[in-house]
């Protein structure tokens, strides 16, 4: 009987081992589409890494110009466009004028779609806010790094016109904007390449301009240096820097309401993890007894 | 002179670039060449459409293997392209409302989406066969894996609340990305910026002729 | 028509002209902009007092922007004292400029309020300016004094770049020292590198099992350094699958990209002796979209069941897809990358990964040739320097920390 017994648990382990991958998906598939039908609130604590970018925007008096580039495809929207719609909302309550630009093709998309969902709140619809005034999108433009080293000198260089085809001296925001020295930020939102590490190479280091980032998950540990050493004001890193800095604005969206689902996708990979060490440890003994 | 004028061409503009770093009169040379890489960066994306449409357009013809998605490709790439050029207001074309803007929110979007959220599932699939505690070093991964999991989220924090604040998960999980992982991170990087100096400097010297096509 | 008898109005052209007058008067006082207020006692009119004029920028200072190919001069102020404080209704600053002290200025840009400079980018070298900020608040504008005379003129050596000079000269002197030692002969000791070594194993695998080998430059175009090395990997790959007269395929992303790939595999297989084997349609072009190609890949990974795949060069979020379905269909893989974010993906999903500058490696590795091993040999010397840095840091700062000794300036201006 127990060898029996042993066989079909030596068996178990095996099986536990070798798992079809399409069970384990399917675990994840329920872990994350269930929870969001849930409305549970998490407490989200600040790291000083995202108040460091909070940090940067507040203290920008009213007026203040800030220039953001929004690098990155549908792909990454789900980490980076709460972290666009917060930036926006953080900056129009503030008086700032927001400069647009895309080193992206669908950057500048990107930001038309963060902007029609900000464009809802009530407060912001009272401001009234007008293009070529209040905001402008420079559009998108090819040439990667050589776009952010040409706009050191000149911005009028990589964007002679706006996305709609307006000459930049036409937009009255652009007067007396020609370089990144009449610029009081910048704010990059970047899924890859060109991205945040080229305005930190092309920008900050050869103009010494002020940088704040939003970056996915896989990419914000690779700014963390650039934090350390003052390059970068501070990174909001995924899903987890977007609910952060809602919370530190006082104004939790989406990326708030799904850090439960995120959570418990966490705990179930975790889960995993244990399991699958449970069965390597079991197997191990056995091999050896 | 096939592969004397590349050479020379590479070595000049290379040795530009370098010497203006340092020598700002030359930055108008620099501005020259960053010029001409602008058109050639823009001429790229035409030459890799008509690419796509030559090759695409080749299957079809010679009815070669899979060519039924040739034919997918192009229609999508028509599907696209004529509402964006001619229907969405020319410059215009990424304004919300425009046609263009409601085939890249519904067709565009949930595919790249759908793309990349499989990362969601195949993590989890390469986390359950590459954490197992072999050996000292993986399971000081395993450990750390685990913490950042459960720390970057707010989980973490709520299993480990019985703890003094300061010395939960959530605050294991900034150390860990603080200091192990950021020094980890600046050693590949200054590893990789030397490796790419000397490529460059091999590239520039014509030492590294692999990029014409052969040696 | 007024009838009066006083003896002022006695001639009525008097009159008249006198009422001409005041109606001159009326029309040419000015009137308060706003509404009079009104106190909250009844009939008693407030009036508002003017408001005073912002008070002027100080002490504004104009000199040449160093370090630069001249053009450009700096100009700083101390803000008014209004803004942020005071009146605190400053909207912004303008500023204007010219040749000469007194007169002739122009505008020449804006700032928002709280700012205390402006480049001016737009100057002739050696031409004396001046400038003069105006600050505009809700009250009126008020005009600074002129700034000291300043002219830019070229650097013709950017100082602030001196370390990294110095460090370039270093690393590229080691580098042309090892290649001229390489040259004459001398043996230069390389570690194994694990992912290079299994190449050949690899190929002989797939021959073994009568199935192809897959390889993928990465996703970025030849301007690439990663592209670059991944495409100098090919080509001892293609060379050795044509001895081996095994299938090789090779999709990539890009336009460029292929062309390069076709040209290094046709010579690979010139060089084997087997021209015949080759055929262009063994290196094809996908898509430059990210997923796209990514899709296709798995696609193509699925369908084919490939013994080997190379994943050589730039990958970005679609290395863990690529990686895993092949990792699913048995497949060995050998990867390299320079990018960090991707090398824990392809070291817990591969059987080789080369990092980082193992990547860089390859050519001179593969190839044995001294002249490109001796570049390797400089690139540790850069190393060694970059060690060296780090520990006398950690030391010098420990130091300060711990025993408080006074060598915080000599850390900072090193660090």
């Amino acid at each position: 009987m127990n060898q029996e017994n042993n066989q079909e648990e030596k068996s178990f382990w095996e099986k536990l081992l070798s798992i079809d991958r399409r069970i384990i998906f399917l675990f994840i598939a329920v872990a994350i589409a269930v929870p969001l039908f849930f409305k549970v609130s998490m407490h989200i604590p600040v790291t000083p890494i995202v108040r460091g970018v909070y940090d940067a925007i507040e203290e920008l008096p009213a007026g203040s110009k800030v220039l953001v580039s929004f690098d990155y495809d549908p792909g990454s929207m789900p980490e980076l466009q709460p972290m666009a719609e917060a930036f926006f909302r953080h900056c129009f309550r503030k008086d700032l004028k927001v400069i647009i630009m895309g080193l992206w093709p669908q950057g500048p998309l990107q930001a038309n779609m963060a902007l029609e969902e900000v464009f809802k709140d009530e407060d912001i619809k009272a401001k009234n806010l007008q293009y070529g005034i209040d905001y402008v999108n420079l559009g998108f433009t090819a040439g990667n790094e050589v776009v952010i080293d040409r706009m050191g000198h000149s911005f009028e260089e990589s964007y002679p016109k706006d996305g709609q085809g307006t000459p930049l001296s036409e937009l009255p925001l652009m007067k007396g904007v020609k370089n990144y020295d009449n610029v009081d930020l910048i704010y990059s939102l970047s899924a890859g390449y060109p991205g945040t590490q080229e305005w930190v190479q092309y920008a900050v280091d050869v103009f010494h301009v002020k940088l704040a980032a939003g970056n996915t998950a896989v990419q914000a540990p690779s700014m963390y240096p650039y934090v350390q050493t003052g390059q970068l004001a501070g990174v909001l890193g995924g899903m987890k820097g977007g609910a952060e800095y809602e919370t530190v604005l006082g104004i939790p969206g989406i990326a708030v309401r799904y850090m439960f689902s995120q959570a418990v996708a966490h705990a179930v990979i975790c889960l995993f993890i244990i399991i699958g060490n449970l069965a390597f440890f079991s197997l191990r003994k056995r091999k050896r007894s | 002179m096939r592969r004397e004028v590349p050479l020379v061409l590479t070595a000049m503009v290379g040795l530009t670039m370098i010497i203006a770093h340092f020598i700002p009169p030359l930055n108008i040379l620099k501005d020259m060449f960053e010029d001409w890489f602008f058109i050639i960066a823009a001429f790229a994306i035409y030459l890799g459409v008509l690419n796509l449409l030559r090759i695409n357009a080749d299957k079809i013809y010679k009815k070669q293997r899979d060519w039924p998605f040739g034919i997918v490709v192009i229609l999508g790439f028509l599907v696209i392209t004529i509402p964006g050029l001619f229907f969405s207001g020319g410059r215009s074309f990424s304004e919300v409302g425009t046609p263009f803007y409601y085939l890249y929110i519904h067709v565009y979007y949930p595919l790249s989406a759908t793309m990349f959220a499989l990362l969601a599932f195949f993590v989890a699939s390469a986390s359950y066969r590459a954490f197992r505690a072999r050996n000292v070093e993986a399971t000081m991964l395993l450990v750390a894996a685990f913490v950042l999991m459960l720390g970057r989220v707010p989980i973490g924090d709520w299993i480990t609340v019985w703890l003094p604040e300061g010395y939960r998960l959530g605050n294991a999980a900034d150390w860990i990305m603080d200091f192990p992982q950021t020094a980890g991170q600046r050693a590949i990087m200054i590893g990789i910026a030397l490796g790419l100096v000397s490529s460059a400097l091999r590239v520039i010297l014509g030492l590294e002729r692999t990029y014409m096509g052969g040696d | 028509m007024i009838k009066t008898h006083t003896p002022f109005f006695e001639s009525k052209s008097t009159f008249f002209f006198l009422i001409f007058l005041l109606a001159i008067l009326f029309l040419l006082t000015p009137f308060p902009v706003e509404a009079q207020e009104t106190s909250e006692v009844e009939g008693e009119p407030v009036e508002e007092a003017e408001a005073p004029l912002p008070a002027p920028p100080a002490n504004v200072t104009a000199k040449d922007i160093p370090n630069d190919k001249g053009g450009a001069i700096t100009i700083s102020w101390e803000k008014s004292a209004d803004d942020g404080e005071g009146a605190n209704n400053v909207t912004e600053y303008e500023i204007l400029r010219s040749t000469n002290r007194d007169e002739g200025y122009e505008h020449i840009g804006n700032t928002a309020p709280g700012a205390t400079s402006f480049s001016d980018s737009d100057t002739k070298n050696k031409v004396r300016y001046f400038y003069k900020i105006k600050v505009i608040s809700l009250a009126g504008t008020s005009l600074s004094l002129p700034s000291n005379p300043a002219f830019s003129k070229v650097q013709w050596f950017d100082l602030s770049r001196l370390t990294l000079f110095i460090l370039a000269l270093i690393i590229g002197f080691a580098i042309f020292y090892f290649i001229n030692s390489a040259k004459t002969g001398k043996e230069l000791f390389i570690r194994k590198i694990a992912g290079l070594e299994a190449v050949d194993d690899a190929v002989g695998r797939a021959t073994e099992m009568g199935r192809k080998i897959i390889f993928i430059p990465g996703i970025m175009d030849m301007d690439s350094m990663q592209t670059i090395a991944g495409v100098t990997i090919l080509g001892r790959v293609a060379k050795l699958a044509a001895e081996y007269e095994t299938k090789l395929e090779v999709p990539v992303s890009r336009s460029l990209v292929m062309v390069t790939c076709r040209e290094t595999v046709k010579e690979a297989y010139l060089n084997a002796g087997r021209p015949d084997a080759y055929n262009d349609n063994m290196v094809y072009y996908l898509t430059d979209d990210q997923f796209g190609y990514a899709a296709a890949l798995d696609g193509l990974f699925i369908r084919e069941k490939p013994a080997v795949v190379f994943l050589q060069g730039q990958f970005y979020a679609e290395s863990l897809i690529l990686a895993e379905t092949a990792n699913s269909i048995g497949a060995i893989q050998i990867a390299g990358t320079a990018m960090p974010s991707q090398l824990p993906f392809f070291v817990a999903c591969c059987d080789y990964t080369l990092i980082g500058e193992e990547l860089f490696a390859a050519s001179a590795y593969l190839s044995k040739d001294p002249k490109l091993l001796g570049s390797l040999k400089g690139q540790d010397v850069g190393k060694f320097i970059f060690l060296l840095v780090i520990f006398a840091g950690v030391v010098l700062l420990t130091l300060n920390s711990v025993f408080g000794w006074n060598l915080p300036n000599l850390a900072e201006k090193l660090f």
